[in-house]
């Protein structure tokens, strides 16, 4: 099991964000979640890579309990996480955005980037290939030293994903990629998350708003509302259960 | 120490608690509705000081108009600053308007000392404050302007805490505070709301800066810096954005400085490193201040 | 052959440096050239000077974008390090005749260079007790707390008499500075920053500044590199107020207080807070302007009347341009980029008129 999060609790003073939240996530899985607006989905992700402590509960990560713990430090056991609102570096170029993943691998210290030494510039290189091998998977190498910020939205969405990667991350917190997008290109974003997901060997915990985008992609799915999981199950179980019709719709099907 | 020091002490650390808080009232409310940090605050005492001072010598004005001439040149300066210096900044980032801020509080001091001369001015004093009008209690003298201070501040806090509680405006200004954008959403103009709070405090400077030449009759255009700064810390300590946290905050600072140096005297070097301690106590420990309310963050 | 003709050339660019640099400094008075004069000396000692300690606030403020406001208090710490180092024992003496100067203090005189490094580390200890805990703070609080600190510490070596001679300040710090510390301390500055900017750890600051939340998310440790940072910053404005000690001879804690900041920060603005040769630029034009301006200060006797200076007209400049500046230039110069000799190609051939070739 890789990811196990249990029973977790999550409140700012009176208000209850999450409420008894538990998820367990096998490797190579990907699992949706799913919610209306302010279900509380972003602060599940909040809390799974540290950004929060919660209140009541535990997560843990191949048996290592990291609840509360720093979310670089985090990110270093393995958990990748983008943003609902983007946030590139945005007056940094493309290829710098990645080289930022790739610093805390960095063995070189302090002196030698002062005096850029021989052993620095190995490094240095070595990181410039490897983010350069990346962005050409992501087709975004042709951008190398375009500013990040510049970028087309739909660029900008891959670049951020691209960066995540970058981290070398056996698990991948997606937090409403699409947003933004028309169908066409969602369903475009979903293939795409598909490929990587092979390509890179990830476990995928994904966040969509738009139902009908997740569905295709997402082996199961987990459905949130008010902070609190009203469904489980496959796709097709969760797309029939009146609880999740009635939570998006505001209203219940009379048959 | 012999009680009549004492009270003489506890005196003065009322009153220039006092003044304190008329100040930082100005600090919190601006910074309530624009989490900005108007360093040019602490200054406008300054100006409010010359202008009754040149009233009164040059242009022989008698006492209650220069008073309020002073009061009105002052909150115009306070409305024009933020016109022009503040308000083109409000999309940039925080550090940029508080550059802004910082560079009017040069801009006015070191005019002051152009127009002013860097050399320390007697302040007129009325003829109801002349020497000699002091109370006597037991063996101990104290000014009137000593009493007449914590009187005439808690006339104006009570006239304050009125409008913003119980008037339209009032309401208004307080919704800005809380939520920026929705109030503008809402229909209250936003701008106007804004000048109203920047009026308000800079009248309250205004008042200040006034009292506090009474109390300490010698005005140089630099006499704002160190006060401007304790009363921000002062609202800072008390809650920022609070009003009552910055009325709170000023009394504390106020009679913290008199009384620790009246206690220890060998320390008095330290006086003004007092506020800055407090300053960096409140940021590390308890941030919201006294009474003060967390903002968070979204991610 | 490629290579060894660049390297010449570059070797010969910087023999020119070298005795453009020695002229100026009077060194070749020697062999009968005189220097440039000793007022003109004096302003580009102050113009590098105000670079090292611009390109410092710059890593922090512009780079970094953490808003410090602490520099004076640096500045001073590093400028009596200076000054109590390298005072004689017999000047120490008599400048401490109210409260003698502590023991181990009296007789200890070190050279020039390690006294300026040990200025620079005790600037940089002391930042690390400033910066462990107002780090933890954002935006204008931590301007505020860094403004607090400085203050604090300016008003501690005000009132340690025993250490600094307090508020009578020291006098007679030995004028060792000339262009070649000055100028060399400019351009170790500008190289080492440049490199380390150009480097990962750059790229990790300047993340930082663009958004914390999403450096900490890709493994950065932020306190750790906003701390790094920050040391480095306050060791070169340790190193920055050593120079100016030895420049200025003169030093007392008045001299140390938030308007010193605000001059340094003039600068920064001015010059681009993403911009390591614009804080250079700026540093001489703000300075220059600044022994410029005098002129509007003092008064002028002419033969048929005396025009009264103005004094204190230089900060109204000064105060009013960052204003503008702030309001409508906030990239100042040169913004995000850095002067290239291809930039500066580039803009030559834009201002210089076209050449028309004859019909």
């Amino acid at each position: 099991m890789i990811l196990n999060i249990q029973g977790v609790r999550k409140q700012f003073g009176g208000l209850v964000a999450v409420d008894d939240f538990s998820l367990s996530m096998e490797k190579g899985e990907l699992v949706g979640l799913i919610g209306p607006n302010g279900a509380g989905k972003t602060t599940v992700f909040n809390v799974v890579t540290g950004v929060y402590a919660p209140t009541r509960g535990a997560v843990s990560l191949d048996g290592t309990d990291i609840t509360g713990m720093r979310p670089d430090l985090v990110t270093r056991l393995g958990i990748a996480r983008t943003f609902q609102n983007i946030r590139l570096f945005a007056r940094m170029s493309v290829i710098e955005n990645i080289l930022v993943s790739l610093h805390w691998r960095l063995k070189a210290n302090v002196f030698d980037a002062f005096f850029l030494d021989r052993k620095y510039r190995h490094e240095e290189e070595a990181m410039r290939d490897t983010a350069l091998r990346l962005l050409a998977r992501v087709n975004l190498d042709k951008l190398t030293d375009s500013q990040a910020g510049s970028l087309p939205y739909g660029s900008q969405r891959r670049l951020e994903i691209c960066r995540a990667l970058a981290t070398e991350p056996n698990l991948l917190l997606l937090d409403e990629p699409a947003a933004g997008m028309n169908p066409a290109e969602s369903i475009e974003l979903m293939r795409f998350i598909k490929k990587i997901q092979r390509d890179f060997g990830l476990t995928i915990l994904l966040i969509e708003h738009q139902m009908r985008v997740v569905m295709g992609i997402s082996e199961r799915i987990v459905v949130l509302d008010h902070g609190v999981v009203i469904s489980r199950g496959t796709p097709e179980e969760v797309s029939r259960d009146p609880k999740v019709i009635q939570a998006y719709l505001g209203v219940t099907e009379h048959a | 120490m012999p009680i009549s020091m004492f009270l003489q002490h506890l005196a003065n650390a009322i009153s220039l608690g006092s003044l304190y808080s008329l100040v930082a009232i100005g600090y919190t409310m601006v910074y309530g509705i624009l989490r900005l940090i108007n360093f040019a605050h602490g200054d406008l005492l300054m100006l409010a000081a010359y202008v009754v001072y040149y009233g009164q010598g040059i242009f022989h004005l008698p006492w209650l108009i220069s008073i309020v001439v002073s009061i009105l040149i002052t909150t115009g300066l306070g409305i024009v600053v933020e016109r022009s210096a503040y308000r083109p900044l409000r999309d940039s980032p925080r550090t940029t308007i508080l550059i802004s801020a910082i560079g009017v509080s040069f801009l006015i001091e070191n005019l002051g000392l152009v127009l002013f001369g860097g050399r320390p001015q007697p302040f007129p004093l009325p003829r109801f404050l002349d020497t000699g009008s002091a109370t006597q209690i037991g063996s101990i003298a104290i000014e009137n302007i000593t009493f007449a201070i914590p009187v005439v501040t808690l006339l104006l806090l009570y006239a304050l805490l009125y409008i913003i509680n119980k008037t339209k405006t009032g309401m208004a200004m307080r919704a800005v505070a809380r939520d920026f954008d929705t109030a503008r959403l809402m229909g209250i103009d936003v701008n106007w709301i804004v000048a109203a709070t920047f009026a308000l405090g800079s009248a309250l400077a205004a008042v200040g800066g006034i009292m506090w030449s009474m109390k300490f009759p010698q005005i140089n255009p630099l006499m704002g810096m160190m006060p401007g700064m304790k009363c921000f810390i002062a609202a800072v300590f008390g809650g920022i954005g609070n009003v009552s946290g910055a009325v709170v905050g000023g009394f504390i600072l106020g009679v913290a400085e008199i009384m620790i140096v009246a206690f220890l005297p060998a320390i008095s070097g330290y006086r003004d490193a007092f506020a800055f301690i407090i300053l960096i106590g409140t940021l590390l420990l308890r941030p919201t201040g006294l009474i003060g309310e967390k903002v968070g963050e979204k991610v | 052959m490629e290579l060894s003709r660049t390297l010449g050339r570059r070797a010969l660019v910087l023999l020119g440096i070298i005795l453009v640099v020695a002229w100026a400094n009077g060194d070749l008075k020697l062999i009968g050239i005189p220097g440039w004069g000793s007022y003109t000396v004096r302003i580009i000692n102050l113009c590098a000077i105000n670079a090292v300690l611009a390109m410092s606030m710059n890593l922090v403020n512009g780079f970094t974008g953490q808003f410090s406001l602490g520099h004076a208090g640096f500045m001073a710490l590093g400028a009596y390090v200076t000054a109590l180092l390298t005072i004689s024992p017999a000047t120490k003496e008599m400048l401490f005749f109210m409260v003698p100067l502590w023991k181990p203090l009296q007789n200890l005189t070190l050279p020039f260079a390690p006294v300026l490094v040990l200025s620079g580390l005790v600037t940089g200890l002391f930042s690390l007790v400033v910066g462990v805990p107002a780090l933890r703070l954002r935006g204008d609080y931590l301007g505020i707390a860094t403004l607090g600190f400085a203050e604090i510490i300016r008003l501690v070596l005000q009132n340690v008499r025993r250490l600094t001679n307090g508020a009578l300040g020291l006098k007679g710090v030995p004028p060792v500075v000339n262009l070649w510390w000055t100028l060399g301390a400019a351009a170790l500055t500008y190289f080492a920053l440049r490199n380390l900017l150009a480097s990962s750890y750059g790229r990790a600051f300047k993340s930082i500044r663009e958004n914390e939340t999403a450096a900490q998310a890709m493994g950065i440790d932020l306190f750790k590199h906003k701390l790094l940072s920050f040391f480095i910053s306050s060791f070169l404005a340790g190193v920055g107020g050593g120079l100016l000690a030895s420049l200025l001879t003169t030093i007392d804690p008045v001299m140390f207080k938030f308007p010193l900041t605000f001059q340094v920060l003039l600068i920064v603005v001015l010059g681009g807070m993403g911009s390591l040769s614009g804080s250079v630029l700026a540093a001489a034009i703000v300075t220059y302007l600044m022994e410029f301006l005098r002129i509007v200060e003092e008064p002028h006797y002419l033969s048929f009347m005396t025009i009264r200076g103005i004094p204190g007209l230089r900060m109204v400049i000064f105060s009013l341009a960052l204003v503008m500046v702030v309001i409508f230039y906030p990239r100042g110069l040169m913004g995000d980029n850095e002067i290239t000799l291809a930039g500066t190609g580039a803009l030559l051939k834009k201002l210089l008129p076209k050449r028309r070739v004859a019909a």
